[in-house]
């Protein structure tokens, strides 16, 4: 028996996984589905901050678009850094292909004019 | 002076939600007025994702959320003024503000609606013990800081407070290389989400010193140390427990107020919540004057700011085509016991849609109990709540059917089970 804190949405539910994966506490599916998830393959979705060229800002928002395993995390911080973006960028622009080998792409979050 | 029906001050997530609804609802002559670079407020900065599992059922980042938003104000091109600040306000609805391009501007509104959103607690505000060195700083303007002007501001953190901004904050700032020492948090109980204690904190190995706060800053000109102690049930420091932490950055994350000056500056009433107190239509004593979102009361899901927003919008587009006059039937909410505060603080029974939004906040963490609804002394309706903490606002759905014209107030309230007869 596994205690896990849900943090699929805002309401953070308390969860009971056993050793057959037999999920309680959760008040919707996709608890059940995280629970299961996180004892087999933790993983998360990471947003970070790269570089940019811009006459309004420094540094644009960026997101991996599907959760990445959980180790991975610190190791793709290393090529989140090594990005370098010029304005204009568009929201939804991918950045990265293969972040820290995960195969998950790293895409904008915001649209950049100039 | 320049005329304009309705004038929004602020253009983050409640503004923007607001001049939508209201301009869908034929207002066509708006103008937000918004002191920031962008639209869209405090979400610029909060790049992290979990916003707009309401409003869009997925799951965002803030960009993302509010360029959807902005998305919309454009499309209807609604005129907004952005590095404007409004500095007063009347109550004959003439606004002031100024920028760097027109200087002082006076202008006249028919209805405003304000949406200026909240202000963190400083190190002022919670009178913190110890020197003033630099390297004190509060969690949201360290993550201005961070994720828009790209600057770390220390690389040895301690966190007071376990507000989710703060929480946010510890994972941010060790994926920027920083290391995160601990947590510490006044209450025995975190603040935060659950799911931001995870995967914020436990993901990081970074502790939470639950019942402990900071009792001294060390440092004369930069912040060298700081030391926290753990507080007694009367949330007073206990001597010989002190454990100090080198550090050069103390980020604060205890709170938030609503940036309500402005309302506050021409008397309208305050309610428990440190807002404007509001009718159901989210409209102040001053008619057409309305508020919502953050500077209302303080929310902790943006899907909720921009319901209030276009509530306030579509209150603000009914005043302004004639049609929302204080009826003669008007209910007063009441915070019993247990509950913090009450939104609205008025309810007009005249005006009053079928169901009508009561919000609020519980004082402490409370399992098994019931929210009792109660108007003049009569029970109206009971809700039973396995869990409810004070992080998470309460929004019920009352049936206007349960009101009786000749009630005078509405009291929530938070029963024990065992109390319930």
């Amino acid at each position: 028996m596994k205690e896990l804190t849900c943090i699929v949405c805002p309401r953070g539910c308390h969860l009971l996984i056993d050793d057959n994966n037999k999920v309680s506490g959760n008040s919707c599916p996709r608890g059940e589905k995280y629970a299961i998830q996180e004892i087999t393959d933790p993983r998360r979705t990471l947003t970070s901050t790269v570089r940019v060229d811009s006459k309004l800002l420094r540094v644009c928002p960026v997101k991996s678009v599907a959760p990445i395993k959980k180790d991975l995390v610190i190791l793709a911080m290393k090529d989140v850094n090594k990005i370098h973006l010029k304005a204009p960028v568009k929201m939804g622009q991918v950045v990265c292909d293969n972040l820290a080998g995960s195969g998950v792409a790293l895409v904008t979050t915001r649209d950049i004019k100039e | 002076m320049r005329k304009v029906d309705l004038l929004i001050i602020g253009g983050g997530s409640a503004g923007m939600a607001a001049a939508i609804k209201a301009y869908d609802e034929g207002i066509k002559d708006i103008l937000i007025l918004e002191k920031g670079e962008f639209l869209g407020g405090i979400l610029n900065q909060c790049i992290h994702n979990g916003f707009g599992l309401h409003e869009f059922k997925e799951e965002l980042t803030g960009p993302e959320f509010l360029t959807r938003f902005v998305n919309q104000v454009e499309e209807r091109h609604i005129p907004y003024k952005l590095n404007s600040y409004v500095t007063s306000l009347t109550k004959d609805k003439v606004v002031t503000y100024v920028n760097s391009s027109e200087g002082a501007v006076q202008i006249e509104a028919k209805a405003i609606i304000m949406a200026a959103g909240c202000l963190e607690r400083s190190a002022g505000a919670i009178g913190i013990p110890g020197e003033r060195p630099a390297g004190v700083i509060t969690a949201g303007q360290a993550q201005l800081y961070l994720n828009e002007y790209g600057y770390l501001v220390g690389k040895k953190v301690f966190i007071l407070g376990s507000g989710d901004i703060g929480l946010i904050m510890a994972r941010r700032m060790t994926l920027e290389g920083a290391k995160v020492l601990g947590v510490a948090e006044l209450m025995p109980y975190s603040n935060g989400l659950n799911r931001n204690i995870q995967q914020c904190l436990i993901d990081f190995n970074i502790p939470l010193y639950l019942s402990h706060t900071v009792t001294n800053i060390i440092g004369k000109d930069k912040l060298e140390a700081i030391e926290i102690s753990k507080v007694d049930d009367k949330l007073q420091p206990i001597k010989g427990t002190e454990q100090r932490f080198d550090v050069d950055t103390l980020m604060l994350s205890v709170g938030l107020l609503p940036n309500n000056a402005l309302l506050n500056n021409i008397g309208i009433p305050q309610s428990r919540s440190r807002g404007s107190c509001v009718n159901e239509h989210m409209e102040t004593e001053v008619e057409g004057i309305f508020s919502c979102g953050n500077v209302l009361h303080v929310h902790d899901l943006v899907d909720y700011v921009v319901e209030e927003g276009r509530l306030a919008g579509l209150g603000a587009s009914i005043y302004l085509k004639g049609n929302l006059h204080k009826g003669e039937h008007e209910i007063s909410t009441v915070a019993g016991d247990g509950i913090g505060y009450v939104v609205p603080s008025t309810i007009d029974l005249d005006n009053a849609m079928d169901s009508i939004e009561i919000k609020f906040r519980v004082r402490k963490p409370s399992k098994n109990v019931y929210i009792e609804y109660s108007c003049d002394g009569n029970v109206i309706k009971k809700v039973y709540k396995m869990a409810i903490i004070p992080s998470e606002m309460e929004i019920y759905k009352l049936d206007k059917k349960l009101l009786n014209k000749d009630y005078k107030t509405l009291k929530v309230s938070l029963v024990n089970k065992e109390d319930v007869k």
